[in-house]
């Protein structure tokens, strides 16, 4: 009993996928530009896991110790079996959460959630205005995030927000805020736009400047102290404006893994951006193999796989390096430190970024939106110059 | 340093949207709440396991030190425990 007071370990097991991120479509109603979800998408929409898949995957990494179960996509309500995976979520003891754009949730199937043992519901929101909402999502669903809003409080949930912050929702902070208390939120995260996917991509059109960025922590930082903990707000840091990487993942193959919608299993969310790299998948390999001893998952595991600056560098613990695939992204290589990290040679880049994220030229560029059709298009070798500028053609 | 006031009577139970429970892989009592998990070291476990809405805060004291005759401190170990919970949120006053 010695330790009680100091109950609390901040850090996790090294070796065990805490976090199960499962993405069970790529389908999504959605248009958004700063989705962070593969460009090339369209070719993962046909051969999607069967719900037997999805339950024997939900087993296999129960027993490796993963507890926080997140169901993603893409837009997860497009399939008709969610109800299947959260009985079975809730059955094998995961805390589940459903992460959704809100388009498809009924009275009906809410209230099965609710029955099946889902724990909570994230809701993604984007503006207080209905003309940012449905321009940044390249679709008309201003009023539905509303009365979804309204139902997921009304079933006891608690209300989890998300909301993903660019350059056209950015000076709304406050209003963001309001909307969020007004409706009740317990949680809000302000997730400022990381470049991956399609957000990439369209960096050019949705990088705020740092002043804004400045003014919307100051905003919240005010928001919070008035609320006083009674709606948590968690602001994400935009990498580009620190100069330190993020701590990417917590760790390469540390505690988050994720099943992708036709069973590639990743240790990040953009894992398959990165060349010469061979993820297993749930169809044909052992979970436990995948997770301990593929040579994927071992890749950017710890440190030794760094190379200068990083592997001398006194604080390579704190951050591991930073973002594999945004160092691969930025400077075509993977193993070259992340390029926000102001000891990187390869700075300049992020640098220039928010530069040109200013020059009107660029910010003209039309927004290449997120659906099927550019997904299409991407596959067909369309967009090569924006796409090429990130080393990320398909 | 104790912030809260917990007093003897107060009666306690996991506040709503956590989940506390035993992680046979981790070998350790985890609390789930959206977007966070907290493992909890044997001690810290041995203290929200007995937290059911039903026993008074004198009552769990009463339970450890029966339980761990040769701890020592323990009161005071498990006074901070409450109080840390309590700020953090992840119990709720029942009574």
């Amino acid at each position: 009993m010695a330790q009680v007071n100091n109950g609390v370990s901040a850090s996790a097991t090294q070796t065990q996928p805490l976090w199960l991120l499962a993405e069970v479509t790529y389908r999504c109603p959605l248009h958004c530009a700063f989705c962070y979800n593969p460009t090339d998408y369209d070719k993962h929409t046909k051969n999607e896991l069967t719900t037997e898949q999805w339950i024997q995957a939900l087993r296999d990494a129960r027993k490796l110790g993963a507890i926080q179960l997140g169901i993603s996509g893409g837009e997860p309500l497009l399939r008709d079996d969610i109800e299947d995976i959260v009985i079975e979520a809730k059955k094998l003891g995961y805390y589940s959460n459903l992460i959704t754009s809100g388009v498809g949730l009924t009275e009906k199937r809410i209230q099965a959630f609710k029955d099946g043992g889902l724990d909570h519901i994230q809701l993604s929101m984007h503006d207080i205005t209905e003309e940012i909402n449905n321009f940044i999502t390249n679709t008309k669903t201003f009023e539905l995030k509303k009365k979804v809003a309204a139902m997921i409080k009304s079933h006891g949930y608690p209300m989890v927000l998300n909301v993903v912050i660019h350059r056209y929702n950015i000076g709304h902070m406050k209003e963001i805020l309001e909307m969020a208390e007004a409706l009740g939120a317990d949680y809000i995260e302000l997730a400022n736009t990381q470049y991956y996917g399609w957000s990439l991509v369209n960096r050019s059109q949705l990088m705020p400047t740092k002043a804004q960025v400045d003014e919307a922590e100051r905003v919240t930082n005010e928001y919070r102290a008035k609320v006083d903990g009674k709606m948590k707000i968690f602001f994400v840091v935009p990498d580009y404006f620190a100069d330190r990487p993020k701590k990417c993942m917590n760790g390469w193959g540390e505690v988050f893994m994720i099943v992708t919608a036709n069973g590639d299993v990743l240790p990040c969310h953009s894992a398959r951006s990165l060349p010469n790299m061979q993820f297993p998948n749930v169809k044909d390999s052992d979970l436990g193999w995948t997770w301990k001893d593929s040579p994927a998952f071992n890749q950017y595991r710890g440190t030794s796989w760094m190379k200068e600056p990083c592997r001398s560098c006194s604080e390579k613990e704190n951050d591991l390096g930073g973002c594999r695939c945004q160092s691969f992204l930025l400077t075509g290589d993977a193993e070259a430190a992340d390029p926000v990290c102001t000891k990187s040679p390869h700075r300049h880049l992020i640098d220039e970024a928010i530069v040109n994220a200013q020059n009107p030229q660029l910010q003209a560029q039309p927004i290449i939106f997120r659906n099927d059709k550019n997904s299409k298009k991407v596959l067909e070798g369309e967009f090569q110059e924006r796409l090429a500028a990130f080393h990320a053609l398909p | 340093m104790v912030q809260h006031t917990i007093r003897d009577q107060d009666v306690y139970a996991i506040a709503m949207h956590h989940r506390f429970q035993w992680e046979e892989a981790q070998q350790c009592y985890v609390i789930l709440f959206p977007e966070g998990m907290v493992k909890l070291n044997g001690g810290a476990g041995e203290v929200l396991k007995r937290i059911d809405g039903k026993c008074t805060v004198a009552e769990i004291v009463a339970d450890l030190k029966a339980t761990f005759p040769d701890a020592p401190n323990i009161e005071e170990d498990i006074m901070g425990m409450f109080d840390l919970a309590v700020g953090k949120a992840w119990l709720r006053k029942v009574s």
